[in-house]
């Protein structure tokens, strides 16, 4: 029996299908193979207090602290913020700002962690045992651990896990399709660890309080999915494989769910509101660890890949381990690369410096060489359509860029700007090179500028007529009071006038 | 380490661009070319070159006045497409002079008048064939039979007949399929004898005929186009829609009137079509993006290919059926959209559980 009679096998039930996409050469043979080691650890962590959508974390420690692994720095603020812990035992250096691991750059709040190399573990969470714990104390505990999605889109997970409150769920999808190329780390965690996998895939569920897990793998990781297949009863629930195409892009959240289930996510809308929630397959492996064993979300699993990289592997690593510090322990460049990215290659991005660090969101770090990267001068759109072909959206990519380029952003925006998803698939494809998603980006850049220029222009009008209003409030109650005192004086005046006639009398 | 890059992704591309799609283009057109080159001799070797080199010179000049980057454009091989398909249109034996027309018209009026690559509205080797046809009808319509090319004239009578206008013996002059047929039913001759005077089926299909250089056979342009198709250059809408509606009006047409109309498969492989289902019609610039705009388009030239042969004052109609869809492509792209993710044809989010 081959594997992809396997994958076969596995896929009983029928799939549905999703628009466009392309398929990519995916060069996860560079890392498929290679087990998950160990990172060493690095001298310095950089621990930026962001690494998450929502609200920084307020940072708890402060500079000459020695910090335990798994100790609390940085605490969650507001509703969607999430916990940092410290990845090992060490002294804080600094807590100041820091280039973020983000292609501008820019200095964000972060904890240096000087490590002495002890390891040594503080207080954990308390364990919980998800058969008997309640849907609110695992999503707690998931929150007191600051697990994020960690396919990259880093949004604090127990908010996901208390979508059950506000939607009718049924359905639980582990999305471990991995589509972008090069990435390898999802198949090895689930290959070499399904188990675990498998239980924090029903321990999701149990949050949720459904009882029907969808674990979504792409065809090409057949071994991944024969591993996890023989659970299919974790914590008693029904633990399903569904073998889904190789087609990026597979794992964007709503098209799996269309792939999976065949219903369509209204625009604007979450999947919740059809029953369904997606958690990543590394997201549910974080929350075995802090259920199960009470650890915080303090490493995460990586790949090192791309042509320029010496030793391409797949890493444990802890997270704020700086990015040169892990090019290092592959074996540093072996040229000059064309990108170095975090993330995968179609929607992951460049990094100016290697000094920052990786983040819990980190699920790659990419040397591209220049004939992976295959950049080209650009040429003028041919309207060949090869982009309305691609996008998995329904777009017409060529036609948004030039209402872009020729300045008519709300035109852009009336043919669809606003559901485009980044994907990638019509510059990927653009046999001209021209740079559609990034133009996207800008023209949305502006538009949300202009948004909040009118704002703000209509709050300032707003408050000046609010002052306007209360001045002449004001004015009217000081009349109001003149107008009485003078009547009042009137009639003191007239009362005193009569009681002198009186006198006169 | 590289001086910071602020690009967005994707940072990888596919492997297909401007240049190598002309390219396989170009690749897949050469079978139907060499053909014509065996069958028609020399001269037709000299026009072909003569039309496509004055394409490139077009261009450079072109590029040149207008202050675009002149190396990197010329180079992107759509100004050699275009010259190499108004060559294919041509009149074998045509003077030099008219292919130097052609390409002129092609790349400064139909081109680079709208402003270059992509921003042409009308496909240009088509626009050069129908401003030569009305403008030019004689040296147009100067068939002459095949000839091959150890029968034909050596290179000094070639370069007399290309570059020296010297008249084509009435031995070799021929008319094409199509001609025969308009003037045959002009002159009320029967169905049957005019068939009898045409090539066979077959002979038209492998294209051993009169004809235009690159035209004549059908059955190496459909060779071309199906690598074209497998080679995902071109998608099978728009061959398939204006071959469907062309064989489909002629059969009905057949059907009703035999007398008057020809069997569908005439229609299928004389003239331009075959060349035009492939090479012509599906120019991207000039036809519309969607799959369903492109069956559309395709449908709107295979009915207006036989209305024009069948009532039309010229007997071939490719031409003027490809540039008035060309004008209809806009209107298309406009109201023939693919359905956003999550909403409806109409643009509105869909209703929970609501089918698009």
């Amino acid at each position: 029996m081959n594997l992809s009679s396997i994958a076969a096998f596995l896929n009983p039930v029928n799939l549905f299908s999703i628009r466009g996409g392309i398929h990519p050469e995916t060069r996860k043979f560079l890392t498929a193979e290679s087990a998950i080691e160990e990172m060493p650890l690095p001298k310095l962590l950089r621990i930026p207090l962001q690494q998450h959508i929502g609200a920084e974390a307020a940072a708890l420690v402060k500079r000459g602290d020695r910090v335990l692994k798994g100790q609390l720095i940085g605490k969650a603020r507001g509703p969607v913020s999430a916990n940092i812990h410290s990845p090992t035992s060490g002294t804080v250096v600094a807590v100041g700002e820091f280039a973020a691991p983000h292609p501008s750059g820019l200095p964000v709040p972060t904890v240096t962690i000087r490590t002495d190399g002890l390891d040594e573990w503080g207080p954990r969470l308390p364990r919980l045992r998800p058969e008997t714990a309640s849907p609110a104390e695992i999503a707690a505990q998931v929150a007191e651990a600051g697990i994020v999605g960690m396919g990259g889109a880093t949004f604090p997970s127990a908010i996901k896990l208390n979508l059950r409150d506000r939607y009718p769920l049924t359905t639980l999808i582990i999305n471990a399709a991995e589509c972008e190329p090069y990435l390898t780390c999802d198949d090895r965690l689930i290959r070499e660890h399904a188990e675990e996998v498998a239980d924090g895939a029903a321990i999701i569920a149990k949050a949720l309080g459904v009882d029907e897990i969808i674990f979504a793998i792409e065809s090409n990781k057949p071994q991944a999915a024969a591993a996890i297949a023989p659970f299919n009863h974790p914590l008693g629930l029904r633990l399903q494989v569904k073998v889904v195409p190789t087609q990026y892009p597979m794992g964007s959240e709503k098209h799996l769910v269309q792939m999976v289930t065949g219903k369509e996510t209204p625009a604007r809308a979450l999947t919740a509101e059809l029953g369904v929630v997606v958690h990543n397959a590394a997201t549910a492996h974080a929350v075995h660890l802090a259920v199960r064993y009470g650890e915080p979300l303090i490493s995460r699993l990586l790949t090192v890949s791309g042509r320029a990289i010496s030793r391409p592997a797949n890493l444990r690593v802890r997270i704020g381990t700086p990015v040169l510090d892990i090019i290092n322990h592959c074996g540093g460049l072996t040229e000059d690369p064309e990108r170095l990215l975090l993330g995968g290659p179609m929607m992951g991005q460049p990094i100016a410096t290697q000094r920052v660090p990786i983040v819990k969101g980190t699920n790659g770090i990419l040397a591209l060489s220049a004939s992976e990267a295959r950049k080209e001068d650009m040429m003028p759109c041919i309207r060949c359509g090869t982009c309305v072909q691609a996008c998995p959206c329904g777009l017409t990519p060529f036609e948004m860029n030039a209402r872009i380029q020729s300045g008519d952003l709300d035109g852009a925006a009336r043919v669809g700007l606003m559901d485009c998803v980044n994907c990638g698939c019509c510059s990927y494809v653009c046999p001209s090179n021209i740079p559609l998603v990034q133009g996207f980006a800008f023209a949305r850049g502006k538009l949300a500028e202009k948004q909040s220029r009118k704002h703000q222009q209509e709050e300032t009008k707003r408050l000046a007529a609010a002052r306007i209003a209360r001045e002449e409030a004001i004015a009217e109650k000081k009349r109001a009071a003149m107008a009485k005192r003078k009547a009042e004086m009137a009639a003191k005046k007239a009362a005193e006038a009569a009681a002198a006639q009186e006198a006169a009398k | 380490m590289t001086a910071p890059t602020v690009a967005s992704g994707p940072h990888t591309h596919a492997v297909f661009n401007v240049t190598r799609t002309m390219v396989a283009v170009m690749i897949c057109l050469t079978p139907a070319t060499v053909f014509g080159f065996a069958q028609f001799g020399l001269p037709s070797v000299l026009l072909f070159a003569v039309t496509v080199l004055s394409a490139l010179g077009f261009e450079i000049a072109c590029l040149a006045v207008t202050g675009k980057p002149v190396s990197r454009f010329a180079m992107d091989g759509s100004a050699l497409l275009t010259g190499w398909l108004v060559a294919m249109t041509l009149p074998p034996w045509a003077p030099w002079w008219v292919g130097v027309t052609g390409s002129g018209i092609a790349i400064v009026i139909a081109k680079h008048a709208f402003g270059g690559l992509g921003q042409n509205l009308f496909n240009p080797a088509m626009v050069a064939r129908a401003m030569l046809l009305v403008a030019l009808p004689v040296p147009l319509t100067s068939w002459v039979a095949p000839v091959g090319l150890a029968g034909g004239p050596d290179l000094m009578a070639s370069v007399a007949i290309t570059f020296g206008g010297a008249p084509i013996y009435d031995a070799v002059s021929s008319a094409s399929v199509l001609s025969t047929l308009k003037s045959g039913l002009d002159a009320g001759t029967s169905m049957a004898d005019i068939l009898s005077q045409t090539d066979s089926l077959r002979s038209q299909f492998v294209g051993v005929m009169a004809g235009s250089l690159g035209e004549t056979s059908a059955m190496l342009l459909l060779l071309g186009g199906v690598c074209l198709i497998l080679l995902g250059i071109i998608t099978v809408a728009i061959p398939v829609s204006m071959m469907g509606t062309l064989f489909g009006l002629a059969a009905l047409a057949h059907v009703i009137a035999p007398d008057r109309f020809p069997p569908p498969l005439f229609h299928v492989v004389s003239g331009s079509a075959m060349l035009c289902a492939f090479f012509i019609a599906t120019d991207y610039v000039t036809s519309p993006v969607t799959s369903k705009g492109r069956l559309i388009y395709g449908a709107g030239i295979g009915g207006l290919i036989f209305v024009i042969r069948s009532w039309g004052s010229f007997p071939e109609g490719v031409a003027f059926a490809v540039l008035l869809m060309n004008a209809a492509t806009p209107l298309i792209d406009e109201y023939v959209r693919p359905r956003i993710f999550g909403r409806t044809r109409a643009g509105k989010p869909l209703e929970l559980g609501e089918k698009p």
